[in-house]
């Protein structure tokens, strides 16, 4: 076979080409695995065929979920019928919701605005439409937050016009 | 010479034939008709999404039916037997024995399939090809999922009987004087395909009782609330068709190294890489099967492993195409229908892998998974390369079957609409994937960028439509009323065609 270098050098270069990609996938991949210590804890509850978030300090949303810029979270999400996978396709991020365990995924919202989340697993029906808002709010200024806060905790349970109003005040 | 026209044989006595080119032929026959209706439905899907809001289907229920039965019906009801189909007519030629091992096993084999497709038809389950639990344990409406389930597993063991015929033919009943060094690159393909399925479908089959058991609610294997693990079927699930995956590709690469040295008129590049490359492929093959589940929640550590497996199937992928080309390289090509297609599907073959090296990579999986992205993804290898390869395979094996020329220039518009139409459908859906529109969805957010991608696909899926139109119609007339073919070289190219006189006598 006379003709084999050529091919060689070819797989050579493919190989290459791989190793590349493999090692800069595990590099960035090591950077998302870890979420910040001090990252905010959401805790995301997906049914057929809606969502429910849970803050840190005891807030709870249906359908809308209220998040301030700049300020990292993590996102326990887990399902309580099929899996669904928990998705905002405007920060790239997804992760499976399913039942029995609780998967986590984190980022930063670096932009402020109304963003879709939406369902990426095939759950049954209303798949289509297993739709949440993202509303990612400025943050204001820091005692005003800390009243926002007090605000909405005061009405814990699930009533999202007046959760929503509270934080969007 | 099976499907002699001008002396027609009765339909019996080819029904109840046990002949490896009757049972060949049945196979091919069957696996068309299933894909002209898996397209009619891929059709109605595209339309549906032609624009957002409701076009075809009244409610997501039946969308989510047909999509199902769609998927369903091209891996396992088109892209499996055809391979068998092709398999059967020429395997016991190439390797010089008067049938298959096993005549009357080849034909149960066969005739499991038709039962099988009967059952997911007539069911028209709403699982998703797939059938994630605890979906489709708890909540998929019975009794489809239960006819899906058992359909599934018929074809499960008929693809299981057909490897095991083929592995024995191959290995056992070759001709003494021919060594494993000198079978066509085709008969490797079908070897390794065979192996992979033996090795692989029983996990599976295992998968589809388990599966059942819990719809009957006996057992609790994938459903969380008895203490089972939904994850478990997902592992089980892509152990048996992330091989199956190559089960699909390998016997179209087998008949690309056909058609090329044909029609390039010069000797393949290298014999012993292709066979190096099936046998690399057949074992990578296993190495990968978590790659479909990266965003289930799995650690850094089972991420990593299943990353460098799926990579590690590229290099040998490579170094097929490399083969082709070089084959090409310097060759004095006819560009007859069948290698115009192969061609297409080399290109297309390169796109796609070139996709699945970016789902691949952890941190991007995330953005294309369970997308359409996806769906572009696996459709460029489904119906660019294997689909590709098959046709432009139908076309090569026209004379051989029928004694009749198809319509080249037919052939050519066929070729050029379906190129055109590929790339339009699924590269394009590549995009719609970034967008971020989930799979499996009747509707979609009504913002432009979808709607506008949406209808070039649908234009795509169109001239698709025209293309397959086509294709119908040339095969059916040439076989009836086409030139009668030179058999010695119908092509014209001066190779060395199939040996057309070889006829057992029928048993």
């Amino acid at each position: 076979m006379g003709h084999g270098t050529l091919e060689w050098v070819y797989v050579g270069v493919v190989v290459a080409v791989l190793i590349y990609i493999g090692a800069d996938a595990w590099n960035v991949e090591t950077f998302l695995d870890h979420a910040p210590e001090d990252a905010q804890v959401v805790k995301v509850t997906a049914q057929q065929w809606f969502w429910t978030f849970e803050h840190e300090d005891g807030r709870r949303e249906l359908g809308e979920l209220h998040l301030v810029k700049d300020i990292p979270y993590r996102f326990e999400v887990t399902s309580l019928d099929v899996i669904h996978s928990f998705n905002t396709p405007d920060f790239a991020m997804m992760i499976d919701a399913v039942p029995g365990r609780i998967n986590s995924i984190w980022y930063v919202p670096d932009q402020a605005g109304e963003f879709l989340i939406q369902c990426r697993e095939y759950c049954g029906f209303s798949h289509y439409q297993m739709r949440a808002k993202l509303f990612v709010e400025e943050p204001a200024g820091g005692g005003e937050q800390e009243a926002q806060v007090t605000n909405a905790s005061a009405t814990n349970n699930l009533i999202p016009p007046l959760g929503a109003a509270a934080v969007a005040s | 010479m099976v499907l002699e026209v001008r002396k027609p044989r009765p339909l019996w006595e080819i029904l109840f034939s046990t002949h490896h080119t009757d049972i060949g032929l049945l196979y091919i026959i069957f696996s068309l008709t299933l894909f002209f209706l898996g397209g009619a439905l891929a059709i109605s899907i595209r339309t549906e999404l032609f624009l957002p809001g409701a076009q075809v289907f009244e409610d997501a229920n039946t969308f989510n039916r047909v999509f199902t039965v769609h998927g369903t019906t091209m891996l396992f009801l088109w892209v499996i037997p055809f391979a068998a189909g092709i398999g059967n007519y020429l395997i016991p030629i190439m390797v010089r024995y008067k049938d298959m091992a096993w005549p009357k096993l080849n034909a149960v084999a066969f005739w499991m399939i038709p039962v099988g497709a009967a059952l997911v038809w007539l069911g028209f389950a709403d699982t998703t090809w797939n059938a994630y639990p605890p979906y489709s344990i708890l909540r998929a409406p019975g009794p489809a999922a239960e006819m899906w389930i058992f359909g599934l597993k018929i074809l499960g063991i008929s693809s299981i009987l057909g490897a095991i015929n083929f592995v024995v033919t191959i290995l056992k009943m070759k001709h003494p004087d021919l060594p494993m060094m000198k079978l066509p690159l085709f008969t490797w393909s079908i070897l390794s395909t065979s192996l992979i399925i033996l090795m692989s479908m029983p996990t599976f089959a295992a998968a589809l009782i388990m599966l059942y058991t819990d719809r009957l609610g006996v057992s609790g294997f994938f459903n969380p609330a008895m203490g089972g693990d939904p994850l478990a079927y997902q592992h089980l699930f892509w152990f048996t068709f992330h091989p199956e995956v190559y089960v699909f590709v390998i016997p179209a690469i087998g008949m690309i190294y056909e058609i090329i040295p044909k029609f390039s008129r010069k000797p393949i590049f290298s014999y012993t890489s292709g066979i190096t490359a099936f046998i690399l492929l057949t074992i990578v093959s296993f190495a990968s099967w978590a790659h479909h589940m990266f965003a289930t929640g799995m650690s850094f550590t089972e991420k990593t492993v299943f990353m460098i497996g799926t990579l590690a199937a590229v290099p040998a992928s490579a170094m097929h195409i490399f083969n082709w080309i070089a084959t090409m390289w310097g060759g004095r090509i006819r560009f007859k229908a069948p290698i115009a297609f192969v061609v297409g599907g080399i290109i297309t073959f390169f796109l796609a892998g070139a996709g699945g090296v970016v789902n691949s990579a952890m941190p991007l999986d995330f953005l294309t998974h369970d997308s359409y992205w996806v769906v572009g993804h696996m459709h460029l290898f489904l119906m660019g390369i294997i689909t590709f390869a098959f046709v432009g395979f139908i076309y090569y094996l026209f004379p051989l079957i029928t004694g009749r020329m198809y319509n080249e220039r037919a052939a050519m518009i066929q070729f050029w609409l379906m190129f055109i139409g590929v790339f339009l459908v699924f590269v394009t859906q590549h995009l719609l994937g970034l967008y971020g529109m989930p799979r499996r969805v009747v509707d979609y957010v009504p913002v432009e960028p979808l709607i506008i991608m949406n209808q070039i696909s649908t234009v795509g899926a169109y001239m698709l439509l025209v293309g397959m139109g086509i294709f119908l119609f040339n095969l059916i007339k040439s076989a009836g009323w086409g030139k009668p073919a030179n058999m010695e070289d119908p092509f014209g190219i001066r190779e060395k065609y199939y040996d057309y006189r070889r006829r057992e006598p029928h048993h």
